[in-house]
């Protein structure tokens, strides 16, 4: 056991804890048993849901293993198995994830945890929807759990933030691949408007698709961005078909950026640059699994980038006929003059069962912002407001400063939850900084 | 717990009553404190400051005495601040002071000991208590309500100032032993404030208001900075200010 101080993706919030990492079930259960707890994965959440001052940190990390992969892709993976170590083996033999977030450093644990969706969340759903049981070891036991065992439990995990048991194993369906490229079109707009209006009129023809906007930009061109889309190339759709795995990242950021660095006007031209370069339009590129999903992997520790103060990311959902709030969104940003990297917009398909998952069909938008401006905890808290009001919500992987109030009115079955996590956790053994924060049980 | 912006939401505000502590309380409630906890000793004082803290929207406000005449009483207050704020206590204020009058107490060895007990003995004793408790926590942060006055000791307020610059280093100290707990301090140097403890005083440079303290305050807590200096001009002004030669700084204090 040793104390470390821990903090999300964002780098705000430090908080110190023991950090241990358990490789059995009975280890874990000895943790459980001790005190209040949270398990932990890559920390590639953005907040505090993998940390708990004062109390004990379950890294997830020694439980691995990835077992073989069936012919129908079903496979067994411990839950700290990263996405990465999972394709490195998969991808040689054909075999895809069903879903991947935009990095490939989380675990199957965390993943499952914030039920992490992908650029084909309009077609495929999120990880849960993949997922055919798990294990989970709970304050008062451990469980085989599937949509048909211990449903309530297995749903409650899914995007429950680690907070109704720890996971120790999952399998999962993989998805067939003929070649490790993809296939990609892409499109620039001058405007929000345009970039929506595609993406309603074409997104159903894509398996994946994802907008970048621009915020920084005002009037005609507010909110001008590239859509990139495509689908895995088959192996007759390219000269040189190959399957192999996505190499580590070629550049580390090795020390904190000043403080300051990112500002507006260096991403005005960051942004500037990003726009410039894209193509106005280009059909059937190649690209590497790398470069079409995982872009940001290239550089290691690339969040050190906004100095010590750290960063966070808004990311919040709303149904179709709220759309309007995107745009309100970027304009509040754009006139408030708080700086944001290149948003990312991606279109949701149906929820899922999980009382705690983010996705609902509609719109989802996501913006990087540094913690500096005065004004921007005020602008987030007005954003929160027109989230509300459109009955969307905001999404808790990324979440560090949402108030337990909203959350409570934008997860309408929040309740459900709580009372699984009650059945599980009678004696709030699981909590964590975000469950502190936002009330969901511990102290 | 603390957001990312070092937002609080339980908070204990050790002289809740005095005009800054207002200001600060309210701007912590209007963010995301809903738990405050305030301890004074002016009663009708400290109700007023706990019907503006429900009135700004926490949800669980609670008032105690305080007595900083009497640094033995400090711990069991401390004790009863931390027990009514029923979970973990994320920030804890010191804004116990008081500024005296120079002329007089500085004859009376009476008013000397009170000047010293209310700004220096009370505030560290309590210091002690809270430390203790935060880090039994593993978490938490405290913000001690210091003055610019400490930085230079004047010869018409070195009561007030004296004891303040005491507070101040012993302060640093405090700071750097917490260093690597998950339990932190920042202290705040107001320059001249417009409070009923100033009220009638002819105003210096660069007095501003209470509201712009808090201001200050809560960027301040959104960082990691040791000092927080109100308005934060005053860092650079009191840098030269110290090293001013005596005749010189003399002449410029006691106008
Ligand atoms: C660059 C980048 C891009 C991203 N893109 C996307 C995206 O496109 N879509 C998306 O959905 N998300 C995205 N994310 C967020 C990320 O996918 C999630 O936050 C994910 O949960 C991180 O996994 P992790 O292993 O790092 O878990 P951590 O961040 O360490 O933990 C996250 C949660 O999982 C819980 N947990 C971990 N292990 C277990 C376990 N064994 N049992 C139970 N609970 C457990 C923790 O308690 C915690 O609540 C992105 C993040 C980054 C940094």
């Amino acid at each position: 056991m040793t104390r470390r101080q821990l903090t999300g993706w964002g780098r705000t919030m430090a908080s110190y804890a023991e950090v241990l990492s358990p490789n059995s079930e009975e280890a874990i259960a000895r943790a459980l048993e001790a005190g209040p707890a949270i398990a932990r994965g890559l920390g590639r959440s953005y907040g505090d849901p993998a940390q708990l001052s004062g109390g004990v940190v379950l890294t997830n990390r020694d439980l691995g293993g990835i077992g073989p992969i069936a012919s129908d892709g079903s496979v067994t993976v411990g839950a700290g198995v990263s996405i990465d170590e999972l394709l490195t083996l998969a991808i040689p033999q054909g075999w895809f994830v069903p879903v991947t977030p935009g990095t490939r450093q989380v675990t199957f644990g965390g993943a499952i945890a914030a039920d992490v969706h992908g650029k084909n969340h309009h077609r495929d759903g999120s990880i849960g929807d993949h997922v055919t049981s798990m294990r989970i070891v709970t304050p008062i036991g451990a469980f085989d759990t599937s949509p048909s065992e211990h449903a309530e439990l297995f749903w409650a995990t899914i995007g429950g933030m680690g907070l109704t048991g720890v996971i120790t194993s999952l399998t999962l369906r993989l998805i067939k691949i003929e070649t490790d490229r993809v296939l990609v079109d892409t499109t620039r707009f001058a405007n929000l408007d345009g970039v929506m209006a595609a993406m309603v009129e074409g997104d159903d023809r894509y398996r994946y698709s994802v907008a970048w906007v621009d915020c920084m930009t005002k009037g005609a061109s507010m909110g001008r961005g590239i859509l990139t889309r495509g689908d895995h190339a088959r192996a007759s759709d390219v000269s040189d078909a190959a399957l192999v795995a996505p190499k580590g990242a070629r550049l580390t950021i090795p020390v904190d950026a000043p403080s300051g660095l990112l500002n507006p006007l260096s991403i005005r031209l960051f942004n500037e640059a990003w726009f410039r370069y894209a193509p106005r339009s280009r059909q059937g590129e190649e690209q590497s699994i790398g470069s079409f999903f995982h872009p940001l992997d290239g550089v290691n520790d690339w969040n050190r980038l906004y100095g010590r103060r750290g960063f966070v990311q808004y990311q919040f959902a709303v149904a179709d006929a709220y759309g309007d709030v995107v745009v309100r969104a970027i304009e509040r940003l754009s006139s408030s003059g708080v700086p944001s990297f290149l948003a990312v917009l991606k279109r949701f398909g149906p929820a899922n069962h999980g009382p705690l998952s983010f996705p609902m069909a509609g719109w989802t938008l996501a913006l990087d912002l540094p913690v500096g401006p005065a004004t921007l905890p005020t602008v987030l808290d007005d954003l929160d407001e027109m989230v509300l009001a459109a009955q969307g919500r905001v999404y808790l992987a990324k979440d560090a400063r949402l108030r337990p109030d909203v959350l409570r009115s934008m997860y309408p079955r929040l309740g459900d939850f709580l009372a699984v996590k009650q059945q599980y956790d009678p004696h709030h053994r699981l909590t964590s900084d975000l469950a502190r924060r936002l009330n969901l049980g511990g102290n | 717990m603390d957001n990312a912006f070092g937002q609080p939401q339980r908070v204990i505000v050790l002289g809740g009553t005095s005009d800054i502590a207002r200001a600060i309380t309210k701007k912590l409630v209007d963010a995301r404190a809903h738990t405050v906890i305030l301890a004074g000793r002016d009663v009708a004082r400290l109700d007023q400051a706990a019907a503006e803290a429900r009135e700004f929207g926490a949800t669980t406000v609670a008032t105690t005495a305080l007595d900083a005449e009497d640094p033995a009483s400090a711990t069991a207050t401390v004790a009863r601040a931390f027990e009514a704020a029923g979970g973990s206590v994320d920030l804890v204020i010191i804004a116990v002071g008081l500024l005296g009058d120079q002329t007089a107490d500085e004859v009376s060895p009476e008013a000397t000991l009170r000047m010293m007990s209310v700004n220096f003995t009370w505030p560290v004793v309590a210091l002690t208590e809270i430390r203790n408790r935060l880090l039994a926590q593993g978490s938490g942060r405290i913000l001690v309500i210091s003055s610019v006055g400490a930085i230079r000791v004047r010869r018409t307020a070195y009561l007030y100032g004296g004891a303040k610059a005491g507070l101040d280093r012993l302060c640093d100290g405090l700071a750097d032993s917490l260093e690597g707990s998950g339990v932190s301090l920042q202290i705040l140097r107001p320059g001249a404030v417009r409070t009923r403890m100033t009220e009638g005083l002819p105003e210096v440079p660069f007095t501003t208001g209470p509201n712009e303290v808090a201001e200050y305050v809560m960027t301040g807590l959104g960082g990691q900075q040791r000092v927080i200096w109100s308005p934060p001009l005053l860092k650079y002004v009191y840098f030269i200010l110290r090293h001013l030669p005596k005749a010189l700084w003399r002449k410029i204090m006691e106008r």
